[in-house]
């Protein structure tokens, strides 16, 4: 049973990273219909910024997170107004190409910049963790969970109480009409890019001090990502939020109870049984099949 | 006139090892065939029926592990007691079940995965070829996992009366790539220009019209996926009696984005797309060698991609396929008008 605790505790650190990542991939995915294979570089862009800001610069731990979110939001722009912009209107599987080729580029190059060696990023935290009855927790997994939370809360906020946040609603409902009442459309793609990538450098902000960071570390964070999509629907940011603890609490299960080495199959496994079995996803119109 | 060019290139390419001698450039074409033959399949499903399967190199995995496993035999125990003991089979055995595990894996891969359509294809063909790729890891009983299946066999081709005939030389390799990529093509060649080739191409120009005239969808893409594995695995086998060590890297990712790069760059859905995107790309990393670090290689592989796509988005085969039909019609054009422009200068 304590084991049991245990592992729920951990999903709950691990979660708030992936609902995250899902989140940035939902907007993007919904909203722009890009198959976003950058993703998982934003991800390990944002963890090198993190490492950059705290053991390169010897800047504050808590200043380099703010940091990771506004290189990620502008490197999320950047892609999106030069590869993307240009393309507006070519079939899914062109941009989909171009993001392949994107993340090859932009993964080499956190390679050719930090080299292939992991690092791990110094942290404030004290090394005892904090113990309540058969459960322990580290100080800096609470932190994670903690600005996870933080930032989940406002993206939400942003997307349903905002001007901006109405655009995007309304260009994922009807990018026609939405265009047709006024809305700038290229305006609301690049934010949504620049948002959703700036969500995906704060998830590898976060989890990159809790494990080592290398430059493949996003590749799998990218299949989690899309894994917490097709499970929440596309667009959906409360349905990215409980697709991220599912996802999290599988793996948790999964390793602890079958083996760690199946941990990462887990949202490979997801994806398979909810597109065979439930392909409208748990939460979604069904708008996929076909 | 047609058979007579194929039989050109096909010579042009047999001649080859006749004036190449540098040992590094004839294992880069070695391997570069084994990838075109991977892509030719990957293209009979993403350029004759329209469904990119980013999950291709699984198949091409699958072959090899299969053939490798056959050839070097394997004493695994399964839950319950129970064990499974295979005693090594020729290679040319492991080549022929490579192809037909291989197809077998097609099958249910298609019949699953084309319920769904489009970036959801793509994310489930991707989910099952890292989940084979997790097996291949963590099942050490069977695959040895990362350490690796050493000392496979290289091929042997039985000669009736003489014993058989171990390819071992990079000579022999190349002409058995050769082989079996002359063999695929004119398979797939054969294939797309016959009654379903043009119920494949049907179904991707508009699905419903197809559905309406009587085109059975599920049957057509799963006997498309069918093939295009079981030429995949035979590309996986090859690998592995060649390079003769294989490990769960086979199953990465990089190595489907390296077969989608070659059918996109060369034109998918042409026949010679893939093999002419297969040379630029199976190559370039020969020619950039003495130029670049690996990691430059890299970012300037993706940046190809991107240029490619921007620039000749159909592909380099059918830009210049085009091209050539149009400057054929206009001199036909020019003939055909005594007073036209062009023949004014010829007769000044």
């Amino acid at each position: 049973m304590s084991e049991f605790l245990q592992h729920l505790v951990n999903m709950l650190v691990l979660g708030g990273t992936y609902a995250l990542l899902g989140i940035g991939l939902t907007l993007i995915f919904g909203i722009m219909n890009v198959v976003n294979f950058s993703h998982g570089v934003l991800y390990t862009f944002g963890a090198y910024i993190m490492f950059m800001v705290v053991n390169q610069l010897g800047l504050n731990f808590f200043l380099a997170l703010p940091v990771a979110v506004i290189a990620g939001w502008l490197l999320g722009a950047a892609v999106e107004l030069i590869l993307l912009r240009p393309l507006r209107g070519s079939d899914i599987d062109t941009t989909m190409l171009v993001m392949i080729g994107a993340w090859i580029a932009m993964q080499s190059g956190t390679l050719w910049i930090w080299g292939g060696v992991a690092k791990s990023v110094a942290t404030p935290f004290p090394d005892e963790p904090l113990v309540l009855g058969s459960v322990s927790v580290s100080w800096l997994r609470l932190f994670v969970l903690a600005a996870a939370a933080l930032l989940i809360v406002a993206t939400y906020l942003l997307v349903n109480r905002t001007k901006l946040g109405s655009a995007m609603r309304a260009t994922f409902q009807d990018q026609d009409t939405a265009s047709l009442m006024g809305v700038n459309v290229d305006l609301v793609y690049t934010s949504t890019f620049a948002i959703g990538s700036s969500l995906a450098a704060a998830a590898g902000a976060l989890l990159g001090p809790v494990y080592v960071i290398f430059p493949q570390m996003g590749d799998l964070a990218a299949v989690k990502a899309f894994a917490i999509v097709i499970l929440g629907g596309l667009g959906n940011i409360t349905g990215a939020v409980i697709g991220g603890f599912i996802l999290a609490l599988a793996e948790e299960l999964g390793a602890g109870y079958v083996s760690s080495g199946y941990r990462d199959a887990m949202g490979f496994l997801i994806i398979i049984a909810v597109l065979i079995f439930k392909p409208t996803g748990l939460f979604a119109r069904s708008e996929r099949v076909g | 006139m047609r058979s007579g060019i194929a039989i050109l290139i096909v010579a042009a390419f047999a001649s080859v090892p006749l004036w190449l001698r540098d040992p590094y450039l004839m294992n880069a074409l070695i391997t570069t065939g084994i990838f075109i033959i991977a892509a030719m399949s990957l293209n009979l499903l993403l350029g004759f029926t329209g469904q990119l399967s980013l999950g291709h190199v699984a198949f091409f995995g699958i072959g090899a592990y299969t053939s490798a496993l056959t050839s070097l035999g394997f004493d695994v125990p399964l839950p319950g007691g129970l064990r499974v003991v295979h005693d090594p089979w020729p290679p040319i055995a492991g080549f022929a079940l490579a192809v037909i595990i291989a197809g077998l894996c097609g099958y249910f891969v298609g019949r699953l995965s084309f319920r769904v359509r489009g970036a959801y294809f793509v994310i489930v063909t991707i989910s099952f070829a890292e989940v084979v790729r997790l097996v291949a890891l963590n099942w050490v009983e069977l695959t040895q996992g990362p350490l690796a299946l050493n000392n496979i066999p290289s091929i042997a081709l039985p000669l009736p009366g003489f014993g058989e005939l171990s390819l071992r030389t990079k000579l022999q390799n190349y002409y058995l790539v050769l082989a079996v990529a002359v063999t695929a093509y004119a398979l797939i060649s054969r294939l797309v220009k016959s009654h379903f080739g043009r119920a494949m191409r049907g179904l991707m120009e508009n699905e419903a019209l197809a559905i309406s005239v009587g085109i059975d969808v599920t049957r057509t893409l799963t006997l498309a996926a069918v093939i295009s594995a079981a030429i995949a695995g035979a590309a996986g086998s090859l690998y592995a009696h060649y390079i003769r060590i294989i490990d769960p890297e086979v199953f990465a990712f990089i190595n489907t984005v390296t077969m989608v790069i070659m059918v996109i760059s060369g034109g998918k859905g042409s026949l010679a797309g893939p093999v002419v995107g297969g040379l630029i790309f199976g190559l370039m990393p020969v020619f950039l060698r003495p130029i670049m670090t690996p990691e430059a290689q890299w970012i300037a592989y993706g940046g190809v991609l991107i240029v490619i796509l921007f620039v000749l988005p159909r592909g380099i085969v059918p830009s210049l396929m085009q091209r050539f039909a149009r400057r054929r019609k206009e001199v036909r054009a020019a003939r055909s008008l005594p007073f036209s422009k062009s023949s004014a200068e010829e007769h000044a």
